[in-house]
């Protein structure tokens, strides 16, 4: 990362910090009210919010009116998430030169989600460019000033841009092959797709090492026992793990709201605890992006707890 | 091959609706392999009318539909059977509707819809295989085409779709074209196709709709 810090989040990775981002996902919204809540509730605990692009298919509002409203509104810097679903590369090119001025810092480039997997599965795919290609897009904006047809930009934008990676694709090789083309492309950081395997983000990190790029590991801190059997069964690759499953079930059954929220936190800190101490220990991961939508209570003591 | 299905009975008689009088084509390529435009399919759509109390003055199966001289030559012993009839029912492609449109100028109404482009496996097992996209990058992709293949369209490798060597889309049911790919270059010593980074692909010349290829200018 030789090139200008232009974010807090490029700063804190630079430093070499321990860094955690968070995720905000406003839904159909003009106000974004949980949205702001959320960013208001996990303020000073993560350098930076993700601010996502009508995940998994679903229309919401545009991450980039989103984004925007969140830094002016909450102050929380926002990783700005961009995918390739909605958009030709004239929009992408087109929100990306507005993301510039709007003062976003930090952006996601990402394929998108099949419109098939979401609320709208009439809607026409677009992917013109890939991730890959999306990521040389945005480096070319930023480090030539110029468009993919070598138009020039007048004042370009700065921005610090990050990559989707899966430390759980089976088969992994074309995966760690294709992360090898994002860091050739411009990504300048990674955040992962949720790990709940210890042994599989290892693994992703240390072949992933050699990069010389920070690889933030996605982490899903469980609400209930229903969430959890939902993720289970409906993510793809992505075990819960037993005990984790197991412990949450038995907490299930506890009658009193109050009590049952408790225990269900108290599991959540002791395992994600657990898991971020023994990364920052024995890994080379420069932090943790944690996907807590809904359950951003549980951040600002695991964020102690792993100080 | 041209994969054809046909369309649901009642969808075709509510096209047919407004006519007493049809004229049945079929196409003697490759409907007739799909078996959905062939000489018994027409045979029995003929049945099929003339119980819905239609009165259906001839068929014949043009050995290509899509070919203008091969439609000429295979209709005009028909001629006045397809003059008595006030629509024609097309067991063709599109491409075939639409040269039966061009060059009998009667209300052509169609009985098939097209698919795909495709691979026969066996009969009543096709494979969408080609987008017709124009500019064809099997070699770089060991023979397997992601445009096709992959719902994304993707040109560097898997997305976070892919489990186990499987798509999301359709339910994991279809092999990720990336793992195919990687798999295939991999065996043939051939990665580096694989991990060559692939620019966005040009669609200047493509945009330019409908495509058309005119060696030689006749005189219309």
């Amino acid at each position: 990362m030789a090139t200008q810090t232009v974010s807090n989040l490029m700063a804190d990775l630079k430093d070499g910090k321990f860094v955690f981002t968070g995720e905000l996902e406003p839904e159909k919204t003009t106000t974004l009210e949980h949205a702001l809540e959320a960013a208001r509730k996990l303020k000073g605990y993560v350098v930076a919010c993700n601010v996502t692009d009508n995940p998994q298919s679903f229309a919401y509002i545009s991450s980039l009116a989103a984004s925007y409203l969140i830094q002016q509104k909450v102050e929380m810097e926002v990783i700005y998430q961009i995918t390739c679903r909605d958009r030709n590369r004239i929009a992408l090119f087109s929100d990306l030169l507005g993301a510039g001025a709007l003062g976003i810092k930090n952006v996601l480039a990402l394929t998108g989600d099949h419109p098939t997997l979401g609320d709208t599965p009439q809607a026409k795919p677009v992917f013109d460019l890939d991730s890959v290609q999306l990521l040389y897009l945005i480096r070319k904006m930023v480090d030539e000033g110029k468009d993919l047809n070598d138009n020039p930009i007048e004042s370009p934008p700065q921005f610090f841009v990050g990559a989707g990676a899966n430390p759980n694709a089976d088969p992994i090789e074309p995966e760690l092959i294709k992360c090898a083309k994002k860091v050739q492309a411009g990504a300048q950081f990674f955040q992962t797709q949720v790990v709940f395997d210890l042994d599989i983000a290892k693994n992703f990190l240390k072949e992933t090492s050699r990069y010389n790029v920070p690889v933030l590991i996605g982490i899903f801190p469980l609400r209930s026992y229903g969430v959890a059997e939902y993720f289970d069964k409906n993510v793809p690759g992505v075990k819960v793990p037993e005990e984790l499953l197991e412990a949450l079930k038995k907490a299930k059954k506890t009658p009193d709201k109050k009590e049952r929220k408790q225990k269900y936190n108290e599991i959540n800190l002791n395992y994600f605890a657990n898991f971020i101490k023994e990364l920052k220990k024995t890994t080379s991961a420069a932090g943790c992006h944690v996907m807590s939508v809904g359950y951003e209570s549980i951040i600002p003591s695991l964020a102690e707890m792993v100080k | 091959m041209i994969i054809t299905q046909q369309k649901p009975l009642e969808e075709i008689l509510k096209m047919l609706e407004p006519f007493s009088k049809v004229f049945i084509i079929g196409c003697g390529t490759c409907s007739t392999v799909c078996q959905t435009g062939g000489e018994e399919q027409v045979e029995q759509m003929a049945e099929t009318l003339k119980k819905e109390g239609k009165e259906v003055t001839g068929s014949v199966v043009v050995e290509a539909p899509c070919d203008a001289r091969l439609l000429r030559r295979d209709t005009r012993k028909m001629k006045k059977a397809i003059e008595e009839s006030e629509a024609l029912l097309c067991m063709t492609c599109g491409a075939g509707v639409q040269d039966i449109v061009q060059h009998l100028k009667k209300i052509s109404v169609p009985a098939l819809n097209t698919k795909f482009l495709g691979q026969i496996e066996r009969i009543g097992e096709f494979y969408e295989r080609c987008r017709a996209c124009g500019e064809c990058i099997l070699y770089e992709t060991g023979g397997i085409c992601p445009i096709v293949r992959c719902p994304k369209g993707m040109m560097n490798g898997p997305c976070g779709g892919m489990f186990e060597g499987k798509c999301e889309v359709g339910g994991y049911q279809r092999d990720c074209a990336w793992v195919l790919i990687y798999n295939r270059l991999k065996e043939l010593g051939m990665l580096d196709l694989y991990k060559s980074y692939k620019p966005p692909r040009d669609n200047s010349q493509l945009n330019i709709q409908p495509r058309e290829i005119v060696l030689v200018k006749t005189r219309r």
